[in-house]
């Protein structure tokens, strides 16, 4: 009879640590042997010895940290194909997070984990889309585990922005969009829907873009936003659509824009309470985690008799769990921050003064 | 149009904080919205449509014949809200497909429906609408939107998508019941004007200017004779219409608060409009603000309330006697047939405001500064020719407050503003010192205050305030103890809720006085020396 996954593959203060593979799986601090799920900054730590994941989270992660604290060694596998590490098979498959984003299914005398990082299930134009694979324990995230988060189509919430930007043409619109990966989506959704005019990046958001690019990922005319501007200058970017990092309407670089609409784009803009707090006067439900009902659809696609809630709402997704027969196992991962999360304004420094 | 539409609308109205955006997207529903729902979102804007068959009860049943009790808790113990919660718990229904109802279709359906026959009604609409549609029904039945949009809100949206003036939109409002399509027809010009004879309709009030400019001043100056002075009261500014179809009272902006002054009300036995300011009068002698704020907002008035804050009307002007309209009459003519109006009618619960004789303003000016009654915020100078029209119209009333109080205090936490102000810190609080028993100082916070300073002063105090942060809390930030601010104030009174014990009328920021230690800034006892309504 296999091993139980929880003999092989332990919860350390680090996060998981396949003990036969000797790796752990997207490490809270530096390691020698690391496989990182995804780019985002609770996920992929810099200064690990030697690192394995897809190349677009090795170049995510370059671009990040710079070449020297990217890894020291540095092993690109891509989706679907399998490597052999002490024994223990490893393959990634696309997770629909980000681009580069990646399930990490290892397999051991016969037993296999699928730790799937974050995921969604939706199309998301600049990535991969989540494959379901079957296994004896599948570990997943809970940002979005109640069942009053139901994403509403992307579409729907484009719609609503470039609505908005009709109505308000002497005004510009910020939306606060992650670095990495939503600022893309943003942009390749608002291209599908046919806004063909520049969209104005602040610098924070820009090198990003670049890779994406650079990756194969189309995003059309981008510009920077105007630095240095004189004190007095008229306000600027009336009718456009400007992408930033969340809060940065709350710093001196939003003065310089015209009356601006400040937009964000989170999944927990469902909920009303949380954007009245962060004085957001367009919420927009678009989210790169997956939803209550991607949740559970996935956990039935999956087939796994066990699953692991890595960190998020793992009481009401373990409660939901039971109710469908399935054992669940809340690990409270600790280090796993909410990059949809409120990015505190302070973070971005005075740096982004003109 | 469906529901739907309508929940675009609130969703807009609830998170966007500036006005002139709020009228725009009203402006947009009057223009888009096909009749009767247009009308119907303008009721529900306006609080005009009320439910009483669908309690919120109701809905607490549905969701829990649908939902799991335990992710039900969960849930709405995350979201707070239970509207908000169960609009986004409610499982949908896939394959459902009737169309969602319309904004008439709801209203209508629940007057016809009978209670029993609710829960089934709420039930097949909640299957039809997506989160947002979910959200504005059930807000619309169980009443309250709370959308920040007020009804006179509503109504300017109104004049400006109609470019008609507001006042004639409130003439004829008292004239149109809900959906109100006579009004609209009005409005596009494919109808007559609605006729609102009978009814207590309210009339824009005519406000006055601050007395500030040295050209204004010397312009009285120069033909005292010209101008009349009254006593600048501190209460809140109201208009009584009595009329044969109902008596109001009339909040400055045209709100209905007879509800809350039903003594008044019971007074009103006259047909006429008038303007006043409505204020907690005992045995003759006015209260300060305070008082008048145990009345205020709200629902049920008690008989120890009405006992222990007993109010009245100071009257200013007299608008319409019967049905003549005298507000283009000079302001000496309506004064005198104010007074003969009210020598007629006596009303109980009012008096006339009294008109202060004088030949020189610098007598008026030495009165105004002798006068330091709570009650008082200062003169009201007005031209003895001048109509009553309506807003504020330059040259004809002048507020003439007294000199304002001043403290000295000391910066204690800043928070962002909104709007236009939102990437700035521009609400201060700031605190006096305290002496306490073992003889140690501390500040204790007394006041907030998010005007006075200019630009430049802003955005020296927000770089200030970033430079100097200690702690933060949200949108707060706890500063330095380290900067001056002069904060000038129009009264102090004792308050229970704050902490310090006093309370601040108006306070703004004077200046601000880098030259001083913080620990040479006031102390508590000189704010509490300045306070006006110490028990006797």
């Amino acid at each position: 009879m296999p091993p139980h996954p929880e003999t092989w593959m332990k919860v350390t203060p680090l996060g998981l640590y396949c003990e036969p593979g000797g790796f752990h799986v997207d490490p809270t601090r530096a390691v020698d042997r690391a496989v990182i799920s995804h780019g985002h900054a609770d996920h992929a730590r810099p200064g690990h010895a030697a690192v394995l994941a897809t190349p677009e989270t090795l170049a995510i992660m370059r671009a990040r940290f710079g070449e020297d604290r990217a890894g020291d060694t540095q092993q690109p596998l891509r989706y679907g194909e399998s490597v052999t590490i002490n024994g223990v098979r490893l393959t990634l498959h696309p997770a629909g997070h980000v681009l580069g984003s990646a399930q990490v299914a290892l397999e051991w005398q016969g037993s296999r984990i699928v730790v799937s990082g974050d995921y969604k299930r939706r199309r998301d134009p600049t990535c991969a889309g989540f494959v379901p694979v079957e296994c004896d324990v599948f570990v997943t995230e809970a940002t979005f585990a109640l069942p009053v988060f139901r994403h509403p189509p992307d579409s729907h919430e484009i719609r609503r922005l470039l609505d908005s930007v009709a109505l308000f043409p002497e005004r510009a619109h910020v939306v606060g969009a992650y670095a990495l990966g939503k600022t893309q989506r943003i942009i390749a959704l608002l291209r599908e829907a046919g806004w063909d005019r520049p969209i104005h990046l602040h610098g924070a958001v820009e090198k990003l873009c670049t890779l994406y690019e650079s990756l194969g990922v189309p995003l059309g005319a981008l510009l920077p936003v105007p630095k240095g501007l004189k004190r007095g200058h008229p306000p600027i970017l009336a009718g456009e659509i400007v992408i930033a990092p969340p809060s940065a309407e709350a710093t001196p670089w939003a003065r310089r824009l015209a009356d601006p609409v400040t937009c964000a784009a989170s999944g927990w803009m469902t909920v009303r309470q949380r954007a009245k707090l962060r004085a957001v006067e367009l919420p927009l439900i678009i989210s790169d985690h997956a939803d209550w009902d991607e949740l559970l659809q996935t956990i039935d696609d999956v087939r796994a008799p066990e699953v692991w809630v890595t960190h998020g709402r793992d009481d009401a997704l373990v409660h939901a769990l039971s109710l469908k027969g399935i054992r669940g196992r809340a690990l409270h991962l600790v280090g796993r921050e909410d990059e949809e999360d409120e990015g505190a304004p302070e973070a971005l420094g005075e740096e982004t003064t003109p | 149009m469906s529901v739907q539409a309508f929940a675009d609308l609130l969703e807009r109205l609830v998170f966007t904080p500036g006005r002139n955006a709020k009228i725009a997207l009203i402006r947009r529903w009057f223009a888009d919205q096909p009749d009767p729902d247009r009308g119907v979102g303008l009721a529900a804007l306006t609080g005009e449509l009320a439910f009483t068959a669908a309690k919120p009860s109701i809905i607490r049943d549905l969701v829990a014949s649908r939902v799991d009790p335990t992710l039900l808790a969960l849930s709405h113990d995350y979201v707070g809200d239970l509207a908000e919660t169960v609009a986004l718990i409610w499982p949908e229904c896939h394959g459902v497909n009737t169309p969602p109802p319309s904004l008439s279709e709801v209203v209508e359906g629940l007057e016809l429906a009978s209670r029993a026959e609710v829960p089934a009604l709420m039930e097949g609409w909640l299957d039809t609408l997506d989160a947002g549609g979910r959200l504005a029904l059930i807000k619309l039945v169980t009443g309250g939107l709370r959308v920040g949009a007020s009804a006179r809100l509503a109504k300017t949206a109104l004049a400006e998508w109609s470019r008609q003036e507001i006042g004639e939109i409130e003439e004829v409002w008292h004239a149109v019941v809900p959906p109100y399509l006579p009004l609209f027809r009005w409005l596009e010009g494919k109808g007559p004007r609605p006729d609102a004879a009978g009814a207590p309709v309210f009339r824009p009030l005519m406000l006055a200017h601050p007395l500030e400019a040295e050209a204004d001043i010397v312009a009285i100056e120069h033909a005292p004779a010209e101008w009349r002075a009254e006593w600048k009261w501190d209460g809140i500014r109201v208009q009584l219409t009595g009329a044969p179809g109902g008596r109001r009272l009339w909040s400055r902006t045209g709100e209905d608060i007879s509800g809350a002054f039903p003594e008044i009300a019971d007074a009103m036995d006259f047909h006429g409009v008038l303007d006043g300011e409505l204020l907690v009068i005992r045995d003759g002698a006015v209260a300060p603000f305070s008082d008048l704020q145990q009345r205020l907002n709200r629902k049920v008035i008690g008989p120890k309330l009405m006992r222990d804050y007993p109010v009245a009307v100071r009257l200013y002007d007299l608008l319409l006697d019967g049905e003549e309209d005298l507000r283009s009459l000079p302001f000496t003519t309506r004064r005198a047939r104010l007074e003969a109006w009210f020598a007629r009618h006596a009303p109980a619960r009012m008096d006339v405001s009294e008109l202060i004789p004088f030949e020189k303003l610098e007598h008026l000016s030495a009165l105004r500064d002798s006068a330091r009654e709570a009650s008082i915020e200062g003169l009201m100078i007005k031209r003895a020719d001048s109509a009553y029209v309506p807003g504020r119209v330059k040259g004809l009333w002048w507020k003439w407050k007294r000199a304002p109080l001043s403290v000295d205090a000391v910066l204690m936490y800043a928070q962002r503003g909104h709007g236009k102000r939102s990437s700035y810190y521009s609400d201060y609080t700031f605190g006096l010192w305290r002496t306490n028993e073992d003889g140690t100082r501390e500040l204790v916070p007394v006041g907030k205050a998010y005007s006075g300073f200019t630009d430049q002063e802003l955005i020296f105090l927000d770089r200030w305030v970033r430079n100097h942060t200690t702690a933060r809390f949200g949108p707060v930030r706890e500063v330095e103890k380290s900067f001056v601010l002069e904060v000038i104030f129009d009264a102090a009174q004792l308050s229970s809720r704050h902490r310090s014990g006093v309370a601040m009328r108006f306070p703004r920021i004077a200046r601000l006085r880098q030259d001083k230690p913080a620990e040479e800034a006031d102390r508590l006892e000189t704010l509490m020396a300045m306070v006006e309504n110490r028990p006797g």
